[in-house]
C-alpha cells in the first residue's frame, strides 16, 4: 500500500434540502486511477469541488496529497489540478491564449509560457486550431485543451470530472489514452463517470456513488466477485423452449432465471459454478437445444443494479450543477 | 464545418509526445498579486478584441444621453443649448461612467456561470484577483466611454475652461470612482443568479443615484427635503469636482469627499464581495 493521495472521513455537503454529499469515505492511494462512478445526480461534482478546495464541506474531513482541503486549501491549490465537468477554459479566447493565461498565472513568463502553450498544443493535436476561439472547437477538441489547461504546469493529482461524457468513441478513446499517458508519469488521476466500462477499463479502484454516499468500493474485480461467481448466459434454437429451460435452470442452479429482452436469451447469476455443467447436461436431456452459452462475470452493469436496485442512467441528462 | 477538418488534420495524441510535453513542464515561481491582476485584466483586454460588440454600451449609451439631454432640455434648462453643454456635459461623463460600472456585474454573473471561474479559483493564485483583474480591463472601457463624451462634447461646442490638465484630471477620479463603486456590483453579481437579476436589480440601484443628484440640474429649486438627499449622494460630490475641474477650478474639500467615499466603497463591498467569492458555491 502506498501513501494515500486522498482521504476523506464523513464528508457532507447540503444545498437546502438535497443532500448532494451524504456523508463520504474515500481512501485513494497514490499512483493510478481512482474512478467515482455515478448516475447523473448522485454527488460527484460535489465531492471534486469540495476536494478541489472550491467548496467548503458542511462537516466531515478531507485530506488531499497530506494537507486538509479547508486548513490548507493553498498547499492543496498548489499540488491539484482540476478539469471541471463544464467550459474549464475560456470559451471567447483563443487555444493559445487559454494555456498563456494559465501559463503566465502559474508563473511562466511571456516567452516561456507561449513556448509551453505551443508544446501543449503539439503535443495533444491541437496546433492546428491554436488561434481559433475555443467556442468553435469540436467536442473532442474541447476536452482536450481542458486536459491541456491542466498539465501547464505539473500536478502530483489531476480531477478528471466526466471527462468523456458527450464524446463520440474515437474523442473517447483518446482522452483514455491521455489519462493512460498520465498515469504512466506517475500522476494521480481521480476520474468520475457515468459510463461502467469507463470505469471498468480505466480504474484501478471504483468507488460507486448514489445519492451521495458510496455503496461499493473496490477493483473492477472485486466489485464483480463480491456479487457473486457471475453468471450464466444461454441462447436457444427456439424461443418456445425458453420457459421450460427457464423452469430446469432454475432447478439445477437454485438461484432466479432472469428472460432477457432477447426472445431466446436467459440469464442467471450463480453462487457454484460446479453447478453449471450439470444445469447444461440436464438442458440437452429435456430435449433443449442450445446455440450459446457463456460463462462471465458480471458486467458492472448489473453490479449497479443489485447494488442500488435501479439501473445506472446510461443516457446522461444535462443538469444544472 | 471547419472544425471537423481541422480535427482530421491533426495529428492524434501519441504516447511519446505526452510523456515529452508532461516532463518539459516546470514549476515556476508563484507570481504576486499585482502580476496575476494584471494578467487577468490582459484576459478581460482579449475579451473585448474577440467580442467587440460588448462595448456598445460604453459607445452608443454617451453618445445618445448627450445629445438627447443637451437638445431636449438645453433651452429650457440654462436658455441655450450651447450654455447648458458647459453644465451638462461634465455630469454626463458622470453618469455615462457609473451607467458603465454596471457592466461589470453582468459580465462577472455570465462568467461565473459558465464554469471557468471555477478553474481560476482552484488556482494558487491571490484570491481577488480575477476580480481585480476584471475592474482593471474594465478601466480600459471607462476610458473609451469617457474619450467619446468628451470629443462628442467639444464638437458640439463644449469649452472646458481648465484645459486639458483639468479635463485628463478629472478623468482620472473618475476612473478611480468608478473602480470602487465597482465592487458593489461585483457584490451584486456573487448574490443575483442570473445575469438578468443583475441588471435588473443595479438599475433600480443606478436610477435613483445617477438622477437624484446634480448631473442634470442644479438642485436649488428642489425642496428642501430633497436637496439634503442629493447632498448626501456621493454621485453630487463627484458631479461638482469633475465640473470645477473642467472649468478650472480645484474644490479641494469636494475631492476630499470623493476619495473617502471611494475608499468607504471598497472597504465596505470588497470584503463582502470576497467573502462571497470564497463561499460560491
Ligand atoms: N450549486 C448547487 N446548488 C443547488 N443544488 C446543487 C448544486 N450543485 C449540485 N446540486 C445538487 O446536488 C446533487 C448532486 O449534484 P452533483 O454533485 O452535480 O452530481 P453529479 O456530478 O454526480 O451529477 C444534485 O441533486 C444537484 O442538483
Ligand atoms: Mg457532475
Amino acid at each position: 500500500m502506498g501513501k494515500l493521495a486522498i482521504e476523506t472521513r464523513g464528508l457532507k455537503k447540503s444545498f437546502g434540502k438535497t443532500h448532494a454529499v451524504a456523508g463520504v469515505d474515500l481512501a485513494v492511494s497514490a499512483g493510478g486511477v481512482y474512478g467515482v462512478l455515478g448516475p447523473n445526480g448522485a454527488g460527484k461534482t460535489t465531492t471534486i469541488r469540495m476536494l478541489a478546495t472550491l467548496l467548503r464541506p458542511d462537516a466531515g474531513e478531507a485530506q488531499v496529497l497530506g494537507y486538509d482541503v479547508v486548513r490548507d486549501a493553498r498547499s492543496v491549490r498548489t499540488r491539484v489540478s482540476l478539469t471541471g465537468q463544464f467550459a474549464s477554459v475560456d470559451e471567447d479566447l483563443t487555444g493559445v491564449e487559454n494555456l498563456l493565461l494559465l501559463a503566465r498565472l502559474l508563473g511562466y513568463s511571456r516567452p516561456r509560457g507561449r513556448r509551453r502553450a505551443a508544446d501543449l498544443l503539439d503535443a495533444f493535436g491541437l496546433a492546428n486550431a491554436a488561434d481559433r476561439q475555443v467556442k468553435k472547437y469540436s467536442g473532442g477538441m474541447r476536452r482536450r485543451i481542458d486536459i491541456a489547461a491542466s498539465l501547464v504546469v505539473p500536478s502530483e493529482l489531476i480531477f478528471l470530472d466526466e471527462p468523456t461524457t458527450g464524446l463520440d468513441p474515437r474523442s473517447r478513446n483518446q482522452v483514455w489514452e491521455i489519462v493512460r499517458g498520465l498515469v504512466a508519469e506517475g500522476t494521480t488521476v481521480l476520474l468520475t463517470t457515468q459510463y461502467l466500462d469507463e470505469a471498468d477499463q480505466l480504474a484501478d479502484r471504483i468507488a460507486v456513488i448514489d445519492h451521495g454516499k458510496v455503496i461499493a468500493e473496490g477493483s473492477s474485480g472485486q466489485l464483480k466477485a463480491s456479487f457473486g461467481a457471475g453468471s450464466l448466459h444461454v441462447r436457444l434454437r427456439a424461443p418456445e423452449q425458453r420457459a421450460e429451460a427457464e423452469r430446469v435452470l432454475a432447478g439445477v442452479l437454485e438461484v432466479q432465471v432472469e428472460p432477457s429482452t432477447d426472445p431466446v436469451a436467459l440469464s442467471a447469476r450463480i453462487s457454484d459454478p460446479e453447478r453449471v455443467a450439470r444445469a447444461l447436461a440436464e438442458l440437452s436431456r429435456g430435449g433443449i437445444d442450445v446455440t450459446e452459452f457463456a460463462l462471465g462475470q458480471p458486467s458492472l452493469d448489473e453490479v449497479f443494479l443489485a447494488l442500488t436496485g435501479h439501473p445506472s442512467e446510461e443516457t446522461p441528462k444535462e443538469d444544472a450543477a | 464545418m471547419n472544425a471537423t477538418s481541422a480535427e482530421q488534420a491533426s495529428p492524434p495524441v501519441t504516447e511519446d509526445a505526452l510523456r515529452g510535453v508532461l516532463l518539459a513542464g516546470e514549476r515556476p515561481p508563484r507570481p504576486g498579486p499585482v502580476s496575476t491582476s494584471l494578467t487577468f485584466g490582459w484576459r478581460a483586454l482579449l475579451k473585448i478584441k474577440h467580442v467587440p460588440e460588448q462595448l456598445v454600451d460604453v459607445t452608443m449609451f454617451p453618445i445618445m444621453f448627450t445629445l438627447m439631454f443637451a437638445y431636449l432640455f438645453g433651452g429650457a434648462l440654462a436658455g441655450s443649448t450651447q450654455e447648458y453643454l458647459q453644465f451638462l456635459l461634465p455630469g454626463i461623463l458622470v453618469q455615462a461612467n457609473v451607467m458603465i460600472t454596471m457592466n461589470t456585474g453582468i459580465t462577472l454573473n455570465t462568467d461565473i456561470q459558465k464554469g471557468v471561474f471555477d478553474r481560476f479559483r482552484s488556482l494558487p493564485v491571490w484570491r481577488p484577483s480575477p476580480l481585480v483583474g476584471a475592474l482593471l480591463g474594465d478601466l480600459v472601457r471607462y476610458s473609451i466611454g469617457s474619450a467619446i463624451v468628451i470629443m462628442l462634447g467639444l464638437v458640439l461646442g463644449f469649452r472646458p475652461e481648465g484645459g486639458a490638465v483639468g479635463v485628463v484630471l478629472s478623468v482620472a477620479l473618475l476612473l478611480v470612482f468608478s473602480f470602487c463603486l465597482s465592487w458593489l456590483w461585483t457584490m451584486l453579481s456573487l448574490i443575483l443568479r442570473t445575469p438578468n437579476s443583475v441588471a435588473g436589480v443595479s438599475m433600480m440601484v443606478m436610477f435613483p443615484l445617477t438622477f437624484v443628484s446634480n448631473i442634470f440640474v442644479d438642485p436649488k429649486t428642489m425642496p428642501g427635503w430633497l436637496q439634503a438627499v442629493i447632498e448626501v449622494n456621493p454621485i453630487t460630490h463627484l458631479a461638482t469636482v469633475v465640473r470645477g475641474l473642467m472649468h478650472g477650478s480645484v474644490p479641494a474639500g469636494e475631492i476630499g469627499w470623493v476619495l473617502v467615499s471611494s475608499v468607504l466603497l471598497v472597504a465596505v463591498f470588497g470584503p463582502i464581495t470576497m467573502v462571497l467569492y470564497r463561499n460560491k458555491k
